[in-house]
């Protein structure tokens, strides 16, 4: 009785020093979305009865090694315990109960996280190789993510090639972006910041890189970026070099092409224009507008030396005048 | 070394090579015949070299004479009942029928393939030590990672199939398996499955991660479908094993032995049986399907075509979770086979274990979609995965409270026994994985954890607690069965002390970040999250073990020239393997024994589990 009676004070003793020093060092990160409150309110529940488990099972396993190692001299066996039926049913059915109600809190949270607001505003989020793009229902497409704060928005979801999934920490919610269908993601941002969308389904080479801000504003401020951002695309629209480099942040290009220099799963765009390029056959090519026309309509066609083993070029579904839009762009990054 | 060049492994790798080389440019003479493009950018054209592939794993299997029984068979001549193994290594090397050599052949294979899926994760890990790119490419660093999953788990099953074979055969008072033929073609199908799946590395690689998600799959170079063929073939290996170890326990268990008589560790076996005889199919299915989607056009899971990504989550994880179970409950059953015989004490509610392990087997086959909460599968679904995956809590409790209740009370000598540190440590990390598991049930807190290190971290410690740390225990434990020698205590201490406390440190700093937003399966992390101390003290950890392996390595091979000898019942156990001199004679008991009793009545004097039978 003595030896049950330390072990019950040990475990509630460890249960409560695991709990306060897994909580202390803060486990998740800020909650910034209405829906991380019930989530994290689940986490905690789990956090707690997870310490109590553990304190349950490795405390009285350290204090027998302690308390009842063999004497020195004594070679006999252990007392006969052969089990004990009740305490068997009793450990198989309370944990059934109490699985049981996590299921039910699990769902219930669910339901809590997946509330409906009917007026939420819808912003179309495409995912591709490996960039995000996000297009605003007042007609322009961001490669940031901007949202009011305190309003549900709702997420349409997108992709033009593998599958990826969208995960901001803060907002605690992650959905995986399906080519072939369209998935939701809705959430309230309740805490003004900057945090980051990042790809978290394996999505091919750059897949690590696959990120875009999100930045969650007070209104005034989210309509005045609405706004500002409205003016730019007009203005934008006005050249062909402006068409192009919208268009080649809306559909994704810059996930492989980067425009200063650096390498990715594509070449470089910067001073391509009118360069030598070597090709995977060890010919030559100037990069002038037909070539570059060619390879934008059917990439598989040549190329480059250095780029033949890398995740192949899909085919975009352009227009010719939007290629042409794509090519004067290009001949602006010196 | 002329005994290696002429052994079954030689000519297999030989004819294995030539036979690819053979298919290859078989299908590449008919590309020419047919006018098709010959060859591509590694030489040969991706049909060819999965035709050459098959081809060349055939070729290996049948240059190895493990087939060349059932031709005789078909063609009417007569084979002897018992083939005479070679004394020396080389028997290792070449085709044996008995369970026990098959069962260190097994054994040795999954330590090397554990080690090279070691090595992979060490050169990646040591890429994640700081945030940038160091000196692997973005495509080097997903093959290696994905491989370093594939590797590892076939290792694992290896490790089970060895453990497994050299056992229960033991344990049940059989000659040998109920198929020795059969057991001997399971084992042989693994290396040439190793060969096609470590191939992939030469063939571009592949940055699917062992999960193989299509579209990116079917879109990945031609080391993929090496993956696909090596998975496939090694399946047959899992599947066939399973059938063998079924069959064996059903009809030659010795005069007496009930089923609640059993070894606990049969159990254990019967349950991951069931699960690798029926499940296995599904991943093979899986994977031959986006294989057959790459060669033929085939659109199963290409939206474009009318097919359905998700559907192959569905096919993959209706095998790959249960699997995971395949992974722990011989490892579990190790736990509990060894127990008894360290604390000295009965084997607390040992029908509730047996049970238990029945329970995980068949509430596994119905959790898969848990995998899948976030996959854009209807959320209606959702709900009753979280149920039925929560249930997988109970079975796991009722052993883990046995086992406590077992150590209660219990005699442990001092200094405790390796095999038995690697038993308590494999309970400690076991219970670190089992009790990270629920919060990814539940699918609130899921769609937070899912895809992030956490998850990492929560299967490492299941894996290692359920399986690495038990599997050295079994080593430690049944070392001196096999070679009539002990392995060093004092290595095996060094090499627990610097393994366990590692990996927890490990497993906890991945979950730690995890949390925070650190995602899983990344070559590079932005600088700005303040993981880079966490990770660099994680790549210190994982050399910590691979610095154990070493230290284990060494006693092994040691051990087995220069160990203490140890012919007798050196852990006096009850167990019938152990009432007869070590090490083993090669048609195991001389005389049949009679169970009698209960297997694990330690501290009941007078009591006996087996009866032999008397001299002629």
């Amino acid at each position: 009785m003595r030896h049950f009676v330390i072990v019950g004070v040990l475990v509630v003793l460890v249960a409560v020093l695991t709990y306060v020093g897994l909580n202390s060092i803060g486990l998740m990160p800020v909650e910034a979305s209405a829906q991380s409150v019930p989530i994290d309110w689940l986490w905690n529940l789990d956090v707690r009865v997870i310490s109590f488990l553990f304190a349950l099972i490795v405390v009285p396993i350290a204090y027998s090694l302690i308390a009842f190692r063999r004497k020195k001299g004594d070679t006999t066996d252990a007392e006969h315990i052969e089990g004990n039926t009740p305490l068997e049913i009793t450990w198989t059915v309370v944990p059934l109960i109490v699985v049981l109600i996590f299921a039910y809190l699990g769902a219930y949270t669910l339901a809590e996280i997946r509330v409906v607001d009917p007026s939420a505003a819808e912003i179309k989020v495409r995912a591709i190789q490996w960039a995000w793009s996000f297009q605003y229902p007042e007609g322009f497409t961001s490669k940031e993510l901007h949202l009011p704060v305190n309003k549900q928005v709702v997420l349409k979801m997108e992709s033009s090639d593998v599958i990826h999934s969208f995960w901001v920490p803060e907002f605690r919610i992650k959905q995986d972006v399906v080519p072939g269908r369209i998935t939701e993601y809705r959430v309230t941002p309740i805490l003004v910041g900057s945090y980051m969308v990042r790809c978290a389904e394996l999505c091919g080479a750059s897949h690590a890189y696959m990120q875009a801000p999100v930045i969650v504003s007070s209104q005034a401020d989210y309509d005045a970026w609405i706004a500002s951002q409205k003016a730019l695309a007009a203005a934008a629209a006005q050249t062909p070099a402006g068409r192009g480099e919208q268009l080649a942040n809306t559909i994704g290009c810059r996930g492989c092409h980067t425009i200063d220099g650096s390498k990715l799963v594509g070449p470089s765009w910067q001073g391509l224009y009118g360069s030598q390029v070597t090709l995977s056959d060890g010919t030559t090519v100037t990069a002038n507008d037909a070539y570059l026309i060619e390879s934008i309509a059917n990439p598989s066609i040549k190329i480059v030396k250095g780029f033949e083993t890398t995740t192949a070029m899909p085919k975009f579904d352009l227009t010719d005048a939007q290629i042409q839009d794509l090519v004067a762009y290009l001949a602006t990054l010196k | 070394m002329k005994k290696f060049f002429s052994s079954a492994l030689a000519r297999g790798l030989i004819w294995q090579v030539v036979g690819w080389a053979l298919g290859a440019a078989f299908v590449t003479l008919i590309r020419i015949l047919m006018g098709l493009k010959p060859l591509g950018i590694f030489f040969f054209t991706e049909p060819a070299w999965v035709f050459g592939g098959l081809v060349g794993a055939i070729s290996f299997l049948a240059a190895s004479g493990v087939i060349s029984d059932w031709f005789k068979w078909a063609k009417g001549e007569e084979t002897p009942e018992h083939h005479h193994d070679p004394d020396g290594w080389e028997k290792f090397i070449n085709v044996s029928l008995d369970h026990k050599v098959i069962g260190i052949q097994y054994t040795l294979t999954a330590l090397l393939l554990l080690v090279i899926g070691g090595i992979f994760s060490l050169i990646f890990r040591t890429e994640l030590a700081s945030s940038g790119l160091q000196f692997l490419t973005l495509q080097w660093y997903n093959t290696l990672m994905s491989l370093h999953g594939m590797v590892m788990i076939i290792g694992i099953l290896l490790g089970i199939a060895g453990v497994i074979n050299y056992i229960v055969p033991l344990l049940i008072g059989a000659q040998d398996m109920a198929f020795p033929r059969l057991n001997a073609f399971s084992y042989w199908l693994a290396p040439p499955a190793a060969v096609l799946l470590l191939s992939s590395l030469a063939l571009g690689g592949f940055d699917t991660g062992w999960t193989g998600y299509p579209p990116l799959s079917a879109r990945a170079p031609v080391g993929m479908q090496m993956f696909f063929l090596g998975v496939f073939v090694a399946g047959w290996s899992s599947i066939l094993g399973a059938l063998n170890t079924i069959a064996t326990v059903a009809r030659m268990r010795a005069k007496g032995m009930t089923a609640f008589r059993m070894p606990i560790f049969v159990w254990a076996a019967i349950a991951t049986s069931i699960i690798a005889l029926t499940a296995t199919q599904l991943i093979g299915l899986s994977f031959q399907m986006v294989m057959f989607q790459r060669l033929f056009g085939m659109g199963f899971f290409d939206p474009a075509k009318g097919g359905n990504p998700i559907l192959f989550q569905h096919l993959f994880w209706f095998y790959s979770h249960p699997a995971v179970y395949v992974f722990i409950l011989p490892g579990l059953g190790v736990i509990s086979e060894l127990l008894p015989v360290f604390v000295r004490k009965p084997l607390f509610g040992y029908r509730w274990i047996a049970l238990s392990s029945l329970g995980i087997a068949l509430v596994g086959f119905l959790v898969w979609a848990h995998h899948m909460y976030t996959s854009g599968m209807n959320e209606y679904l959702s709900t009753p995965f979280m149920y039925s995956t929560l249930l997988v809590a109970v079975p796991t409790g009722v052993k883990f409270f046995s086992w406590v209740a077992t150590i209660w009370k219990g005699k442990i000598s001092s200094p405790i026994p390796t095999a038995f540190l690697f038993v308590l440590g494999g309970i400690v990390v076991f219970l670190m994985g089992g009790l990270s598991g629920p919060p990814n049930a539940t699918v609130a807190t899921d769609l937070q954890l899912q895809d992030t290190y956490w998850i990492v971290g929560h299967f490492h410690d299941t894996l290692f607690g359920g399986y690495v740390l038990p599997f050295f225990a079994a080593i430690y434990f049944w070392f001196p069965k096999a070679t009539g020698r002990r392995m060093n205590e004092t290595l095996g201490r060094i090499h627990f002390w610097l393994m366990t406390p590692s990996f927890i440190v490990l497993t906890l700093l991945m979950m730690r970040i995890g949390l925070l937003g650190m995602r899983r399966r990344i070559a590079d992390y932005d600088a700005a999250l303040g993981f880079d101390t966490y990770n660099l003290v994680m790549t210190i950890s994982a050399f910590l073990i691979a610095l154990s392996v070493l230290v284990f390595f060494i006693n092994f091979f040691r051990s087995m020239k220069k160990g203490e000898p140890a012919t007798g019942n050196v852990w006096n156990s009850r167990s019938p393997e152990w009432q007869v001199p070590s090490p083993m004679p090669a048609h195991n008991y001389d005389q049949p024994f009679e169970v009698v009793g209960e297997p694990y009545d330690y501290g009941l004097a007078d009591s006996v589990y087996v009866r032999f039978a008397k001299e002629k």
